[in-house]
């Protein structure tokens, strides 16, 4: 086995712009699973079940399929119905929907945590309904589910390669690209493999230690 | 769509099946042999163990995929058959989540069954396969099931790299057809028909791994989860909850 520094050298400049590029995606991939998570497990909540059925049925189909694929629907189908995003915008709203059905998830666990005598003292005070969510139980059930949400965005950072199949330039893409141009892939592909172990680790071990300051 | 086609997505899903089948075996088997040595007496097979997890969990499946293919090849100077190096990346990968698995169920049965053993004075390997693993494995049963089915989705990864799985065979439909929005629909509505039918069979198979310990799943005997707190109805209804 041989391994080239100079082609790590070479390689660096590449590799910064893929990771800009990666945790742009992270970044905007993440903010959208959080807000649209929210909102599904708002609207499984409603008493209607005309609501709560379509939504559990997309959710779950969105789960239990693979996102590469649903990233191939997007990048090549929406351009048919003349709807057309960049490859980066296309792959950012397939990440943060994807997301958004586990993040959906933690949320309702989180509101499910919420001790009923809070409702309950909603209730007793006559608060309205949004004032019960917004003041009442949103930020206890949101505070609870922090270290669960920051779980999911580091899976999200390691689903950030999938971009690639979809000519974003992120870290891997950028790592295919010197490859096929230089014939070196020793190099570069352990390089942000290294770099997504070094980034990733000390994350999890942040929202391990988040676990034990949020939750009690 | 033509026959032909069909034919072609047809054997994109025995590539996946294929795939699946090969990559949960080496992944239950990574699971088990990581996870139970994160339990060893000796901090340097914990060690090690650790690492290993923290490593394979650490990097992208996507990126262990390249590396299987590109970098192995010219360093030990062998190349794996496609469906080999899918399987060996695959199921380091997916071995390494499944090692946390195995880890924290072999740690949530009651310290008084292992002291039990000791008292009985089996030996550890005795301990592990006669107390400790029929109580764990059932308890592994549900996250396991939630692990094949991102294994499944994992599959789809391989077709990155060329193989002919399910997601490949789309691809090659919609270069023939120039037509995406149905091929892609019945590609994502067959993998989840293939995620349907692995969580019933995972189901079945707690509920028969759980009655052998006199268990019923979700409830039922010792085991409950801890009664989360219910909701009065006049806060629920107030709420607009149910």
């Amino acid at each position: 086995m041989k391994w080239d520094w100079s082609a790590v050298g070479d390689f660096m400049p590449h590799f910064w712009d893929g990771l800009l590029v990666t945790l742009q995606a992270l970044v905007l991939g993440s903010l959208i699973s959080f807000a649209l998570g929210l909102v599904w497990a708002l609207l499984m909540r409603t008493p209607s079940r005309w609501v709560r059925w379509p939504v559990g049925v997309v959710t779950e189909f969105i789960r239990n399929t693979p996102l590469l694929v649903q990233l191939f629907f997007l990048f090549y189908v929406l351009p048919e119905w003349n709807i057309t995003f960049s490859a980066m915008t296309t792959g950012v709203v397939a990440i943060g929907l994807h997301y958004s059905t586990y993040t959906m998830q933690v949320y309702r666990a989180g509101i499910e945590g919420v001790p009923a005598g809070q409702w309950e003292a909603a209730t007793a005070l006559n608060l309205p309904m949004t004032r019960t969510w917004t003041a009442v139980i949103l930020p206890q059930a949101i505070r609870r589910v922090v270290p669960a949400l920051g779980n999911y965005v580091i899976s999200m950072l390691k689903d950030t390669p999938l971009l690639m199949a979809i000519t974003v330039l992120d870290m891997l893409g950028e790592a295919r690209l010197f490859s096929q141009q230089n014939f070196q892939f020793t190099e570069p592909l352990t390089v942000i493999g290294v770099a997504f172990i070094l980034i990733s680790y000390p994350a999890s071990l942040l929202m391990r230690a988040l676990e034990r300051r949020l939750v009690r | 769509m033509t026959s032909g086609l069909w034919e072609l997505v047809l054997k994109g899903i025995w590539v996946t099946v294929q795939l699946l089948v090969f990559s949960a075996l080496l992944a239950a088997a990574v699971s088990f042999v990581v996870g139970i040595a994160r339990t060893h007496r000796l901090w340097i097979v914990r060690f090690l163990a650790g690492f290993y997890t923290e490593v394979f969990r650490g990097t992208s499946a996507l990126i262990m995929i390249f590396w299987v293919f590109f970098v192995l090849p010219p360093a030990f100077g062998w190349q794996l058959v496609p469906m080999w190096a899918g399987t060996l990346a695959l199921g380091l990968t997916y071995g390494a989540y499944g090692s946390e698995i195995v880890r924290g169920a072999l740690n949530s049965v009651d310290p008084a069954q292992r002291e039990g053993g000791i008292a009985l004075s089996f030996s550890p390997w005795q301990r592990l396969r006669l107390i400790l693993l029929p109580q764990a494995v059932p308890e592994m049963i549900p996250p396991f099931s939630n692990l094949l089915i991102e294994l499944l989705k994992g599959t789809a990864l391989v077709s990155v790299m060329g193989m002919g799985d399910l997601a490949f065979s789309g691809n090659l439909v919609r270069l023939a057809l120039q037509e995406s929005a149905e091929i892609y629909t019945y590609i994502l509505l067959i993998y989840f028909v293939i995620a349907f039918l692995l969580t019933r069979v995972m189901r079945g198979l707690e509920k028969k791994l759980k009655a052998g310990l006199g268990r019923v799943p979700e409830g039922g005997g010792k085991k409950l989860p801890a009664p989360r707190p219910e909701t009065t109805a006049v806060g629920a209804e107030a709420a607009g909850g149910r």
